[in-house]
């Protein structure tokens, strides 16, 4: 377990320096002269190749990157916005604690839930919740999430007035947009875990189990479910980083200032230390999400954990 | 007398190949099936959009703009007077030609690393596959952003980026099955009797492959469609004019107050898109891997 | 009939829906085992044999399995009329399965101690640590180490998964074991292992048990009575040395025809024509007809019913209805 978990972590980091390499090869490349950006179309020339040199943009590609990775390291500095002049890192702290409030809620919905009904519909197989439940999972995973959310502001904010259309600091704001997002992901572990209950449920083990004579509920619970949990958890960890896009369109939606409308107004800005700190940061959250899915992993699989 | 019940009963058990069975478990569905007429209505109406459109995707008529949904503008006109139905028609050829050209770079690009890797295996395998985990480390969406944010917005740049952000899937789906196949003896066989590596790839490992790699192009399309419709709602994938369903749907939100038509629409034509997609890539899994259908 | 019988199987009908049409899977059959009798079960795949073990621990799926019809004694009780609560203390209690498949007849994340505790503390009122110790005591019976208690499934091979599910299966000291192809999985070598262990526990616990194969050197080692099944239905039933001395169905012979004799040099084994019948079809007449070397017009317009040869062996066959 101790060594799982060690080389687990090993290649978190692994993971995090190359993805820090991919962000900054794509900032080295994005077209457009930053220069230009900070100091406007007006500017002289000589101003802006001091900038450049101020900047550290003449040095050779892997001088950049090494400066930017000591940055990181050692300072935590993200680098510097086009536009605003303040720390990346700064502007993405203030903003990303709705983006996760969001996320966490989100995922916590579609897991309760989303569990649940899937137990369900594959205990009651071909019934009429079944029926049920599989046409919600399967509209819940083709409809674009920026579609129903702009649906239920229609709904419940236009038509019913019952929740505001736009912000994230009350309960009622973030109810909306955290069911919106939750509906994505709670459709896809539904449909998860009926399906992997369903083979599961199928198994001479369990057939055994109530061959001993033990109850139908445990026999779900303790054989059918402990076991179709294994998939579970892989498309749960998977659910997070879909989660944290699906968060960037219902902030767009309902006006919610986060990470993801963050970027998407620096990518129309050019702002682009802004976008690619936050495309780290975000694949930063994925990967110890990861992690975590993978120590879960190992605590229900015996298979892993001893090995 | 008895030896002719014998043979009847045979040849009836074993006639059937392996395709026509997989073709009437398909055809059995009802889903699948209603999946696969959507899935050909949508194409009739890419392919005949200037026949079925009654006006121009980009005629403005600014006498009869905001108009609700009537007999003339069966899905009511926007803020320039142009026609939703229209537009709506002409733009299945954008998300349909999106959704097809990027996975078709994805198939292309991951399949042929992931058979390379499944292939030869040790070195090439581990690199291939650690760069195929470290794209997945970045959400698919996100990737799909940066790409966007790197080229600029605009169909072509749209297509690359969307294709180029869901290669590992393919990459892996072929690698694994390359690895299970490579074992197999008549590949063995092959070997032996001098067939070149190319050849067995082509001739023998890819053919094995097609059963997994469809139902996952079949789903991989739909995730690229709701993706390139979901860039260009957020103003980085194709712009305004052109009449795609994502940029409608953005133009449709600022005026959900009073014209919500023009935000039903463009959203629906996504929605049964993903949705015939996901459903004929569902039947067809459960067509061709019996083992998961019950 | 006499009551010291322990199950009476009689006129069972269990029927599949399946997408190809209704399977007639269990076709009037009648059975019975006394005390301490093993009964061999024995046909080819997709005879019933499974589907008969099931209905009697009513474990059958529904839907798409359901009993048609007929009546299940164990012990003068009808077990397809009590309530499923004096069922659940009836199976693994009274009546233990063996599955077939000893991979995957284990939950693979519960340690094996749990599994066989799982099954004491159902039916016994001691507390877990109790229940802990004669799980251990259990395995060193079946011949696994106590300190391999708290292993996974995983770490053993599949004999030693088998031996793990008949400690399960004998924890609670059952009258009645069904045993499921229990060795039909398994190397050769350990087959014959596993099956002595299987006969020595039998003796020791003094239950009786089903035994369903398609092996009939298996019976010959350890069975006492043997029905054989074609089709759904029993169509001879005899005690051991009479069915091998004397096999009376045209297919109970055709299976003996096809096994290798060491005493005489053949070339060729005889084998029987053609193939089981599809699940969906419904044969007229007596199902073995299509591939009866000895079939009349009566076989195919009409089931034969039961004819005792002897006290304690009858057949389903017009051929000996008259003598």
């Amino acid at each position: 377990m101790s060594k799982y978990l060690v080389k687990r972590i090993g290649y978190l980091f692994v993971t995090i320096a190359i993805v820090s390499f991919i962000v900054f090869m794509m900032l080295f490349f994005t077209p457009g002269d930053p220069a230009t950006l900070i100091l406007g179309n007006m500017s002289t020339e000589e101003a802006r190749e001091a900038m450049r040199e101020q900047l550290g943009l003449n040095s050779p590609f892997l001088v950049q990157y090494f400066n930017f990775v000591k940055d990181l390291v050692l300072h935590q500095d993200l680098g510097t916005s086009y536009i605003t002049q303040r720390p990346v890192l700064q502007e993405i702290l203030e903003v990303v604690p709705n983006t996760l409030i969001l996320s966490f809620v989100a995922i916590v919905i579609a897991v309760v839930f989303g569990v649940a009904l899937g137990i369900i519909s594959a205990v009651r197989q071909y019934s009429l919740i079944d029926a049920i439940v599989t046409v919600f999972a399967m509209i819940g995973i083709s409809a674009p999430i920026f579609w129903y959310g702009l649906l239920m502001i229609l709904l419940f904010s236009v038509q019913l007035g019952w929740f505001p259309p736009s912000g994230f600091d009350t309960p009622s704001q973030m109810f909306l947009p955290c069911l919106a997002l939750g509906i994505q992901s709670m459709s896809m572990i539904a449909r998860m875990t009926r399906s992997s209950m369903l083979e599961i449920i199928r198994m001479d083990f369990v057939k055994m189990a109530r061959a001993k004579g033990q109850k139908e509920v445990w026999v779900i619970l303790s054989h059918v479910f402990r076991n179709a949990l294994i998939p579970v958890i892989t498309v749960i960890g998977l659910q997070f980083g879909m989660l944290l896009c699906g968060a960037l369109f219902l902030e767009v939606i309902f006006s919610i200032p986060g990470l993801g409308r963050l970027m998407i107004e620096s990518i129309k800005m050019r702002d682009y230390p802004v976008v690619m700190g936050g495309v780290f940061f975000m694949s930063l959250c994925v990967t110890i999400v990861n992690l975590i899915t993978d120590i879960c992993y190992a605590l229900v699989d015996p298979k892993i954990a001893k090995s | 007398m008895n030896k002719n019940k014998k043979d009847t009963k045979t040849k009836v058990t074993k006639s059937r190949g392996q395709f026509a069975i997989v073709l009437l478990s398909f055809k059995r569905n009802k889903l699948a099936m209603a999946g696969l007429i959507i899935l050909f209505i949508l194409f009739l109406t890419a392919i005949f959009a200037p026949f079925i459109a009654p006006y121009g995707f980009d005629t403005t008529d600014y006498d009869n703009t905001f108009q609700q949904p009537s007999a003339e503008h069966l899905f009511g006109t926007d803020e320039f007077g142009r026609d939703i139905f229209s537009r709506v028609v002409y733009g299945s050829r954008l998300s349909l030609s999106v959704g097809f050209i990027a996975v078709a770079i994805s198939v292309v690009i991951g399949g042929t690393l992931g058979a390379i890797a499944g292939f030869y295996q040790k070195q090439i395998d581990n690199l291939i596959m650690r760069f195929m985990d470290i794209l997945l480390a970045i959400p698919q969406f996100l990737l799909a952003i940066s790409i966007v944010a790197v080229l600029g917005p605009g169909l072509f740049n749209l297509m690359i980026a969307v294709g180029i952000s869901s290669i590992p899937r393919y990459a892996r789906i072929v690698r694994a099955t390359t690895m299970t196949i490579k074992g197999e003896e008549y590949i063995e066989a092959a070997v032996a009797s001098g067939t070149n590596d190319t050849g067995i790839i082509f001739k023998h490992i890819l053919p094995n492959c097609m059963a997994p790699l469809i139902v996952q192009i079949s789903l991989g399309i739909a995730d690229a469609i709701l993706m390139a419709a979901g860039l260009s709602f957020i103003g980085l994938g194709i712009q305004p004019p052109a009449p795609e369903w994502g940029a409608m749907l953005s133009g449709g939100r600022n005026y959900i107050r009073g014209w919500a038509y023009m935000t039903y629409f463009p959203g629906l034509a996504i929605f049964f898109t993903t949705l015939s997609l996901n459903l004929v890539g569902d039947g067809l899994r459960d067509a061709l891997d019996p083992k998961l259908k019950n | 009939m006499e009551n010291n019988k322990l199950l009476q199987i009689m006129d069972l009908c269990v029927t599949y829906k399946t997408q190809e049409g209704l399977v007639h899977a269990v076709n009037n059959l009648n059975l019975e085992i006394s005390d301490k009798e093993t009964l061999g079960f024995v046909g080819e795949t997709g005879a019933g044999k499974t589907t008969t073990a099931m209905a009697i621990m009513r474990l059958i799926p529904c839907p798409p399995g359901k009993i048609e019809k007929g009546k299940i004694f164990f012990e003068g009780e009808d077990l397809l009329k009590i309530s499923d609560r004096k069922m659940r203390k009836i199976q693994g209690k009274d009546i233990s399965m063996i599955f077939q498949d000893p991979m995957t007849s284990l939950n693979p994340v519960m340690r094996i101690s749990e599994q066989i505790m799982e099954m004491i503390l159902l039916h016994k009122k001691i507390n877990k640590k109790e229940a802990y110790a004669e799980a251990c005591k259990l395995l060193e019976l079946v011949g696994i180490k106590k300190e391999r208690a708290d292993d996974y499934p995983h770490q053993f091979s599949g004999g030693m998964k088998q031996r793990v599910v008949i400690a399960i299966s004998l924890a609670c000291s059952p009258k009645l074991i069904i045993a499921d192809e229990p060795t039909t999985a398994l190397d050769v070598t350990i087959q014959a292992q596993v099956l002595s262990l299987m006969k020595d526990l039998k003796d020791e616990f003094g239950t009786s048990m089903i035994l369903i194969t398609h092996d009939l050197g298996v019976v010959a080692e350890i069975c006492d009575k043997v029905a054989i099944m074609y089709a759904g239905s029993v169509v001879e039933y005899a005690s051991k040395e009479k069915l091998y001395l004397n096999p009376s169905h045209p297919y109970t012979k055709g299976l003996f025809n096809s096994i290798p004799k060491l005493d005489t040099d053949e070339e060729f084994l005889e084998e029987i024509d053609g193939l089981p019948p599809e699940p969906t079809d419904v044969i007229s007449g007596c199902a073995f007809n299509p591939r009866c070397p000895y079939c009349m017009e009566r076989c195919e317009k009409e089931k034969p019913g039961i004819t005792y040869l002897d006290k304690e062996h009858y057949v389903c066959c017009f051929l000996y209805e008259n003598k």
